[in-house]
């Protein structure tokens, strides 16, 4: 149960009035917010609604036009992170901060003002990492890690330096159930030894159980205080976008289903020596279902992604079979070619290009839509493609000349499934559909996705979402190790069984067979 | 107080004023230069910006000077839109003439109508010759192509003066270190009589439509683009990011090349030590003056060559020194990036809080 949170000695961090300027948008309003030593506080809010903003406000990144700001107390002024981490306050990113080509112990070194020896370091990192459920190889380059990898960097670097004020930007959207109690379990023990911590996440469930007070923000106005504790996941919710979740159910449906992908003992090599190899893969994806892979990143599912979309080459020819030909020596263009699609985990960089316009990422993967003739490209038809997926898929953005990088997540990834969706895909594999986006992009991109079910679409979707794959699959498997599970009808197993399976449990429960 | 503060998407009107705006500044410091030099700032300027053009000659000697920076600039603008950072097309260029050069060497005395078009080819080639290097070594060992482009622009230059001063030396030549001065059948005609203006400024004003062409409405250039900005998207999309390596410095090298043979083919009509006087460094400041832009390119590598003119002009009628040029080329660059602030960004009035 919650400890209440103890409230007599003066607030740890204490906002008032704080109020940013952006051009075009105010991203703060007069916002008040309080923390006490030892509270867990949620901060609740879609994306956009200046959840981002602020914390930069308490983190000494972004300086506020108004407002006043006390530690302890006393009236300060955080004129950058490094006074922000000399007075106790740390924080874990969502989108990483670090640098590819160094290893983890040293983007770690980096953010300490006072290193200790490289040997002492690593040790230090192996052990908060085991302590807490984090599992980290200190001499590996980050270029390698997934971004659940690198999630677990972010949270040791800021463990390291023993803060007494803990910021966590939606922490569990990577992690296994498992390892999101122990993560629990660690936060819990920080805040019994007095340390805040201000949690930002959009799972609903566990700020009611994990947290003790709770600050929604709305349009960048505080719009509620409440006690986590006692509202539901949807009163929650409602506070937060002002009216229900919308709900979204597969219903199941007639259509005869005939084999569209096939993995005939797929065997990929890692994609680098702390990669993970793909070992015999057996699945098999018909029309009109959704195949959800659950796992926690790393775990092979780069790898596998990356052997779908051709974007690495596979071992033998005939181990991707796509409507019942073999695709295995196609590139990724030539298998979009054959009626594939394809979202990839990173939205910026990899989905998108940043600097260039929804147009020119409309033409990225759509080319073969009649948009280039001759190797020309046909302006008037890129543009009639670019707003026709805007207006689908609500994509809300300052047209199709905006730069992709403009857009928040949840728009840009809208975008991204718009586009490949509109390509009419015979087969589409999407990696972490909703990973950082606000609930109802999340719900939009869901009921899309659903839809193309419904309309005979095979699909496969990796997700480290649980409660995602359990809505929206006909069927789940689970990728550990590197090996896939037997696939389990959604309906006839649980969250404590897939839960079990994503340690790798079903070689054991089940021997290891193939699917 | 007034504040910088970031614009919500970069403003396209600044974009194309900026240069504009910088070469007002341009000017506005120019005449701070002469004043300080003792010069009366009016007359200077006009010495500098009027005088190169007040004849015939001089307009061909302008739009000749432009040629080879508007060649190279087209090559890099090309390549740096698809972030591949070709640093050095001077030593392109060197190549090219050394490639266009040698061939003329070889076929002294020739009347060959063939022998012009095969030393344009063997230019084109050298100077993709020498970019291929920086090319290989970027798509197979991950080296930077603006450090080895750089250091093999200091390399072409050693390998003229090697060739002037020992195989290629004109041993009519009084030791000086040059080739001999190519037959009638290695050099361009002029286009116009009193002029040294030659057909290879017409055919860069028809590159540069080309190059238009490919950047702007091309799906291959549209490829190179994105696997400039993001090496992941394309790989992502499939396109290849090994080809747009290859056909940035292929394409900036043959341009560069181009241009060295048409310095030796057309106004110095042989090898020298010095074949460019910078041009392909030069190109560099033309493509972003330009804003990678082919038409912004043809008129920034006008206005270059009129600062290399206006120099020399600067220098026999007002006795300044040389390196008058180059503080014209830095002013102008300097006050591009400071005006290209405004692209990204506004000034905006605010009370203090």
């Amino acid at each position: 149960m919650l400890e209440p949170a103890p409230q007599t000695s003066p607030p740890r961090l204490e906002l008032r009035g704080v109020t940013k300027h952006y051009p075009g948008v105010i991203a703060n309003n007069n916002v008040d917010l309080i923390v006490y030593p030892g509270e867990i506080h949620a901060v609740l809010g879609e994306n956009g609604a200046g959840k981002s903003t602020l914390m930069k406000v308490i983190y000494g990144l972004v300086h506020p036009d108004r407002g006043e700001i006390r530690w302890n107390g006393q009236p300060v002024r955080i004129a950058s992170p490094a006074v922000a981490r000399r007075l106790g306050i740390g924080m874990v990113f969502q989108h990483f901060a670090l640098f590819e080509s160094l290893t983890v112990a040293e983007n770690i070194a980096l953010a300490l003002t006072e290193a200790p020896p490289a040997a002492l370091l690593a040790a230090r990192i192996r052990e908060l990492s085991e302590r807490y459920g984090l599992p980290l190889t200190p001499e590996q380059p980050v270029y390698q890690l997934s971004v659940g990898e690198r999630q677990r960097v972010e949270i040791v670097r800021c463990l390291l330096q023993s803060p007494r004020l803990l910021i966590l930007d939606e922490p569990t959207s990577v992690l296994t159930p498992q390892a999101v109690d122990h993560l629990f379990t660690t936060l819990r023990q920080l805040a019994a030894e007095g340390v805040s911590l201000l949690y930002i996440s959009h799972k609903l469930e566990e700020i009611r159980t994990l947290c003790h007070g709770a600050t929604v923000l709305r349009g960048g106005r505080v719009t509620g205080h409440c006690l986590p504790s006692e509202e539901s996941a949807d009163s929650l919710a409602r506070l937060m976008i002002g009216d229900e979740l919308p709900a979204c159910r597969l219903i199941p449906h007639p259509v005869g289903r005939t084999p569209r992908l096939v993995l005939d003992g797929l065997n990929q090599p890692a994609d680098g020596p702390f990669g993970t190899d793909l070992q015999d893969i057996q699945l098999t994806i018909h029309s009109g279902e959704i195949v959800g892979v659950a796992g926690a990143s790393g775990n092979g599912q780069r790898e596998l992604l990356a052997a779908l979309s051709g974007e690495a080459p596979t071992p033998s020819l005939e181990m991707v079979r796509l409507l019942d030909e073999p695709i295995g020596h196609l590139d990724p263009a030539a298998r979009r070619a054959r009626g594939m699609a394809f979202v990839p985990e990173e939205r910026l960089g990899r989905g998108a290009v940043p600097a260039l316009s929804l147009a020119d990422n409309a033409l990225l993967t759509a080319a073969r839509r009649g948009l280039v003739r001759r190797g020309l490209v046909r302006r008037s038809r890129v543009l009639r493609y670019t707003c026709d997926i805007i207006e689908r898929f609500r994509v809300k953005c300052h047209g199709a000349t905006a730069p992709a990088r403009s857009l928040s997540g949840g728009n840009l990834q809208k975008f991204i499934v718009g586009r490949e969706i509109a390509q009419e895909p015979q087969v589409m594999v999407v990696a972490q559909p909703t990973w950082g986006v606000d609930v109802s992009s999340a719900a939009l991109v869901r009921e899309r996705l659903m839809e193309l079910r419904n309309r005979g679409v095979a699909l496969l979707v990796i997700s480290e979402d649980l409660d995602e794959l359990f809505e929206i699959s006909d069927r789940i498997v689970v990728l550990a190790g590197g090996r896939l599970s037997p696939a389990r009808s959604a309906t006839a197993t649980d969250a404590a069984e897939i839960g079990r399976w994503m340690g790798g449990g079903f070689c054991n429960e089940l021997g290891y067979v193939a699917a | 107080m007034w504040r910088l503060e970031a614009r919500p998407a970069p403003s396209r009107r600044a974009r194309w004023l900026a240069p504009l705006a910088a070469l007002a500044l341009t000017i506005v410091l120019g005449a701070l230069l002469f004043a300080a030099l003792g010069q009366p700032p009016g007359r200077a300027l006009a010495v500098f910006f009027l005088r190169p053009l007040q004849n015939g000659y001089g307009v061909g000697e302008w739009l000749l000077k432009a040629t080879p920076l508007m060649l190279c600039g087209l090559g890099l603008a090309l390549g740096f839109r698809a972030n591949v950072w070709n640093i050095g097309a001077e030593g392109q260029l060197i190549l090219g003439a050394v490639a266009a050069g040698g061939l003329a060497i070889a076929f002294e005395g020739s009347d060959s109508a063939l022998l012009l078009p095969a030393m344009m080819v063997a230019g084109i080639l050298g100077g993709m010759a020498w970019a291929a290097i920086p090319a290989l070594l970027r798509t197979s060992c991950q080296t930077n192509e603006i450090l080895t482009s750089l250091m093999l622009a200091y390399v072409a230059p050693l390998l003229l003066a090697w060739l002037v001063n020992g195989p290629w030396r004109d041993p009519d030549g009084f030791n000086f270190p040059q080739s001999i001065q190519f037959g009638e059948a290695a050099l361009l005609t002029p286009l116009f009589d009193g002029t040294r203006l030659t057909a290879i400024f017409p055919l860069a004003l028809g590159l540069a439509l080309a190059a238009w062409l490919f950047q702007h409405h091309s799906y291959l250039g549209f490829q190179m683009n994105v696997a400039g900005h993001s090496a992941a998207a394309a790989r992502y999309a499939g396109f290849s990011a090994d080809r747009t390596v290859w056909m940035a410095l292929l394409i900036g090298g043959g341009c560069a090349g181009l241009a060295g043979f048409a310095e030796v083919a057309g106004p110095l009509g042989q090898l020298l030590p010095n074949v460019s006087p910078g041009y392909g460094f030069a190109a560099i400041v033309v493509a972003f003056v330009g804003r990678l832009h082919p038409v912004g390119v043809v008129l920034a590598s006008l206005l270059m060559s009129l600062l290399y003119l206006g120099g020399e002009a600067a220098q026999m009628e007002l006795d300044l020194p040389a390196a008058i040029t180059g503080l014209f080329q830095g002013a102008l660059l300097f006050a591009l990036l400071a005006c290209d602030t405004f692209v990204n960004y506004r000034l905006r009035w605010r009370r203090q809080s």
